[in-house]
């Protein structure tokens, strides 16, 4: 008798173990590969469960969503006070700005935000009339339309602007002369003439080595000292020009990046066809280095947004500003409005910048086609 | 006019030209102020410095009183923003690298945690953040009369928290001798603990049997010299605290805020970082029967800190700098004294050049030590 064996039908098909297939397997290879991991999706469950309990609890179970004033909201135990909210939102997106004179403010917010709309959103056409629209002719409606003083609107001086809206005119100002001066910024920091190269260079490192507060102090305190005596610029002014300053720097070397990544070749062709050194830059190699560090400049563009909430420290009422300003009102001051119009204003920066985040990585997908073959 | 259309001579004429632009705008400047200041009735010059200060500081780790100089107190606040920026490095760098390992963790529950802490802290302003730091720690805490009393030594209240404060007399030394010899004496074994592990395979438990002798060595000083600590405890003393040494609750919001902000960005560059190593390492590692953990730690991290130094360094820069905002909650940093001292002798220029120059200084000496660190870490080729 021979101990050889060969099959001569098929093993019988076993179903998958449980281990490996099902819900059951799916919620094991997730929640608890090994049990060490079992272990840390326990405490850190537990940890995000308290702390969105905590938050839960205190903006929506505890909170106080009508009251005429403080005394609700100052009880023991209450939440949130959003009534402090319903009443200062027009306050926060408006500022001082006179009642009367608010449709200015509207016509500002709708113009942007269409021109911005047509710009950002891919499939919407004439690109370029909109951006020169966005870059050049609606700032300089905005200056006179929300200024006032000529063509029969009155006059409203920038003490009177605040919140929301000195908080885009400073992040849109920002942004709009930080891209010019960024660009040559970063060309005269490439550029083979030794003086401009080596000014620009010194500006650039020195801006970035410092912070924006100081920039910010110094703006207010010095500048002034540096103009004809008699001159006093406008505290607004001052802060808008050292924070575009400031954003410049940083785009520089953004833009300094997408340069160097341009292959030399594309240079020397533009140079071989005759091309004098503007045209070189501004049809060959500016476009290409442009479209790659689009993904840096919005970033740039996200932490500039943020950072118009430093201006707050030099006594501006910035949207950060207005808020805290608010929690000294008679009326509303309560153990609770500081925490509530903080929670509110974390929310809506985040929206923004979450936003500003989210249209990064969809354009960096979209123009991800060159230089990849 | 050939010469018209040479490069090198037009380029040469127009940095004349940038040269006379600048030299024509720093005329005006200088002209300009020294114009403002003989209204002002001021003169230029750093005299002031040593002229007494006359305001106070909350907190500062040298002596320091209102009779001071004007140039003590910018000490002072250059200290305290050493201080706030060194521990803000050490503590957000833990709490970047671990919430950047969580966010690639395959367990669903860590790798989501990680990524909302990720997408919710660095969406808002860090300015805010410190504001509801403050808020959240201050507010909640009760008066020094009123203080959490922890042994009678540690009280924590709207004050700060006040703990016990240790005097080194005569004999501490002999101590510090001997914690850097322990330094030195742990560093030389590791090294011949790694040749013998490269040599002959087998691992010695070197950090298990250093670290021990690193903390016991200062301690052993101490007691054979007599043990010359003295301590100052905290008292209640009317409506504050006497003694004892206090963080003060500015410190803690600015010191917590900076951590949890700028760990969000240290995650991001770790999770870049370790992504780029290929995936063939940590597999070869597995094969080689490596745990994870030590894959993560022997294989992987090494050579992932190749990317991530870099962009670690400025954001430890940024830290630095972000510590300026310390002046909107009145935690006596550089930059809050700076504005201070600006505001009590009127000497703006003087003032605010002082700060310039130590942030550039920062700046530079942090990014050249984090140059010198990278090139050190870099990949050696054949």
């Amino acid at each position: 008798m021979s101990i050889a064996f060969v099959r001569t039908a098929d093993a019988p098909l076993l179903p998958a173990p449980p281990t490996v297939v099902g819900w059951q397997a799916a919620l094991r290879h997730r929640f608890m590969p090994t049990p060490l991991s079992g272990v840390a999706s326990i405490v850190v469950g537990t940890l995000l469960v308290w702390v969105l309990w905590t938050i839960l609890d205190w903006a929506l179970i505890r909170a106080v969503f009508v009251a005429p004033d403080r005394v609700l909201c100052n009880a023991e135990g209450a939440g949130a006070c959003w009534p402090f909210i319903g009443e200062k939102l027009l306050q926060w997106v408006y500022g001082f700005y006179p009642h009367s004179e608010r449709w200015r403010v509207n016509i500002v917010y709708l113009m942007g935000a269409v021109s911005l709309a047509g710009l950002l959103i891919p499939r919407i056409p004439w690109k370029g009339w909109n951006a020169i629209f966005f870059f050049v002719i609606y700032p300089v409606i905005t200056f006179f339309l929300l200024l006032g003083g000529r063509f029969g609107l009155t006059y409203v001086e920038t003490s009177q602007w605040g919140g929301m809206l000195v908080t885009l005119v400073l992040a849109v100002t920002a942004i709009v002369t930080s891209v010019p001066i960024g660009i040559l910024l970063a060309l005269g920091r490439r550029s083979e003439m030794r003086v401009v190269s080596l000014l620009c260079t010194l500006f650039i490192e020195v801006v970035r080595g410092v912070p924006l507060v100081l920039v910010l102090f110094m703006a207010a305190n010095m500048f002034p000292l540096f103009m004809p005596p008699g001159v006093n610029p406008d505290k607004l002014l001052k802060a808008v020009i050292g924070t575009a300053l400031f954003a410049s720097a940083y785009m520089a070397e953004v833009i300094r990046g997408g340069l160097q990544a341009i292959p030399k070749g594309q240079y020397e062709a533009s140079q071989a066809l005759g091309l004098p050194y503007w045209k070189m830059m501004g049809l060959i190699v500016m476009p290409q280095a442009l479209k790659i560090v689009i993904p840096g400049i919005v970033n740039n563009f996200i932490g500039l947004f943020k950072d118009t909430s430093l201006v707050t420290v030099v006594g501006i009422f910035d949207l950060l500003g207005i808020v805290q300003s608010g929690f000294n009102d008679p009326k509303w001051a309560s153990a609770q409005t500081g925490n509530t119009g903080y929670f509110a204003l974390a929310m809506i920066y985040w929206v923004f910048c979450f936003g500003m985040s989210r249209y990064s990585m969809y354009i960096e997908r979209k123009l991800n086609t060159g230089h990849k073959r | 006019m050939d010469w018209l259309y040479d490069p090198r001579l037009r380029g040469i004429a127009s940095q004349i030209v940038v040269l006379l632009l600048i030299a024509w705008g720093l005329y005006e400047i200088v002209a300009n102020t020294q114009a403002n200041l003989v209204k002002l009735n001021q003169n230029f010059g750093f005299d002031f410095l040593g002229k007494a200060a006359g305001f106070d500081l909350s907190t500062s780790l040298v002596f320091y009183s209102s009779n001071s100089t004007y140039g003590r107190a910018l000490q002072v606040g250059f200290y305290n923003t050493a201080l706030v920026a060194l521990i803000g490095i050490f503590f957000t760098t833990i709490l970047g690298f671990i919430i950047g390992v969580m966010r690639l963790s395959k367990n669903w529950v860590v790798s989501r945690f990680a990524t909302l802490y990720i997408e919710i802290v660095r969406n808002i302003p860090v300015l805010l953040q410190i504001f509801i730091w403050y808020a959240l720690v201050l507010k909640p805490l009760p008066g020094p009369k009123q203080a959490v009393n922890i042994a009678n030594s540690v009280f924590i209240s709207n004050r700060g928290i006040i703990m016990p404060q240790p005097f080194f007399g005569d004999g501490t030394l002999l101590a510090i001798i001997l914690f850097v010899a322990a330094l030195i004496g742990t560093w030389v074994f590791r090294r011949w603990a790694r040749k013998r592990q490269e040599a002959t395979g087998q691992a010695v438990p070197a950090w298990l049997i250093s670290l021990p002798i690193i903390i016991l060595a200062p301690i052993l000083g101490l007691m054979l010299a007599g043990w010359p600590v003295t301590w100052s405890f905290p008292e209640l003393a009317g409506f504050n605290f006497k003694g004892g040494m206090t963080l003060v609750p500015e410190f803690i919001a600015l010191l917590l805020a900076l951590v949890i902000y700028t760990a969000a960005f240290i995650a991001e560059n770790v999770r870049s970082g370790i992504l780029a190593v290929s995936h063939g390492q940590s597999e070869a590692a597995h094969a080689l029967g490596l745990d994870g953990g030590k894959t993560l730690r022997l294989v992987v991290i090494p050579q992932a800190m190749r990317v991530i130094i870099p962009p670690m360094a400025s954001q430890y820069l940024n830290l630095t700098k972000n510590s300026s905002l310390a002046v909107a909650i009145g935690y006596p940093d550089l930059m809050y004294t700076t504005g201070t001292v600006n505001n009590q002798s009127g000497k703006a220029i003087e003032a605010y050049s002082i700060a310039l120059i130590v942030y550039l200084t920062t700046s530079l000496v942090t990014s050249s030590f984090m140059n010198w660190f990278n090139a050190r870490m870099k990949l050696v080729e054949r």
